[in-house]
């Protein structure tokens, strides 16, 4: 039986860090899939995280999301930037000890298609004015992931502990 | 260790069609999962669900969805499908679905969770939606249709896998 679901690569972080990347991504799955847990440094509450692949960093990115916060939802888009973001991250002023939950899926990551993106990413603190977030994303490139890039807003930092899962997923 | 998510079958549209079927799927499984892209379909169009064939009206949906300016909520009870995607804008856009069917062997009512990503760089939606399928029989085909005419594109890929409690 085919191992179907597959850990290609995971990051602990035993000192912060202002960026976190995945290469050499093989090209042997059908579908990627990032589980993240982490937080950065920066002094909000409600931050967010951002996404490149390939280092490209041109506007092939765009997303819409929805989102509630505990008393309302919302929805809002972003096209042509620059990486995909708006996907939640606790900062330093968010409860002790709280870290945000991140899912990211990546369908056909290595077909000769723009890539749609799955972002699901909550953030619960006991705390009111707080995020989840469902985020679907765009990339407006033909080329396969070979790298995942994932950074910080300006020269914030994760913070220790913070983790980061990629997983691969094969159909046959 | 078990191998406990596991692909049962999958398809790739090799001409536009517009359905796709997953017929004899084997009940040794706990919950299914399908993840389907469909790399495009007529504009106007939607995308819905059926299980062993039934065409009656045992199905109902209940939507979380935004568009990038409003979020929404919405149902459709009594209906002949579990809807899995919002009217088609654009004809070329990329669609993501995924969906977990609980229980599927179970002798309950059938519970589904579908996630929809799909933007179109300037427009887009996002939906989470909860389907239910009142029948207590176990599920062994589901087929991916549009509800009305039209087709999905060439390179439209469907996977159906099989996630084991144990």
């Amino acid at each position: 039986m085919a191992n179907t679901y597959t850990l290609i690569s995971s990051n602990t972080l035993s000192t912060s860090a202002a960026s976190v990347t995945f290469s050499s991504i093989p090209a042997t799955f059908t579908d990627l899939v990032l589980r993240i847990s982490a937080r950065n440094d920066r002094a909000v509450t409600n931050g967010t995280l951002r996404l490149t692949i390939n280092a490209n960093s041109s506007s092939i990115y765009s997303f819409t999301f929805l989102q509630g916060n505990g008393s309302a939802a919302s929805s809002n888009r972003s096209p042509a930037i620059t990486h995909l973001t708006d996907i939640p991250l606790l900062g330093s002023s968010a409860t002790n000890n709280t870290f945000s939950s991140i899912e990211i899926y990546i369908p056909s990551y290595t077909a000769s298609q723009k890539k749609p993106v799955s972002v699901f990413g909550v953030n619960e603190t006991n705390a009111t004015a707080i995020e989840m977030k469902v985020n679907a994303g765009l990339i407006d490139s033909t080329a396969a992931v070979s790298s995942i890039e994932l950074t910080n807003v300006s020269t914030f930092q994760f913070i220790s502990e913070s983790s980061f899962f990629l997983y691969g997923i094969k159909n046959s | 260790m078990p191998a406990t998510y596991e692909p049962i079958a999958t398809t790739t549209l090799s001409t536009a069609a517009s359905t796709i079927t997953f017929s004899s799927i084997p009940g040794t499984y706990t919950d299914l999962r399908l993840v389907l892209v469909i790399t495009g379909m007529s504009a106007g169009n939607r995308t819905g669900i059926q299980f062993n064939g039934d065409t009656a009206s045992n199905y109902s949906t209940t939507r979380l969805q935004g568009d990038g300016t409003t979020a929404s909520s919405t149902d459709n009870n009594t209906n002949p499908n579990i809807r899995i995607t919002d009217v088609n804008q654009l004809s070329t856009s990329l669609q993501f679905i995924t969906l977990d069917l609980f229980s599927y062997a179970g002798s309950t009512f059938k519970t589904a969770l579908a996630e929809l990503s799909n933007d179109r760089n300037s427009a887009g939606s996002v939906y989470r939606s909860v389907g239910l399928y009142r029948s207590t029989s176990a599920i062994n085909s589901l087929n991916i249709m549009l509800l009305s005419a039209g087709t999905m594109s060439t390179g439209t890929t469907a996977t159906l896998y099989g996630i084991k409690a144990a």
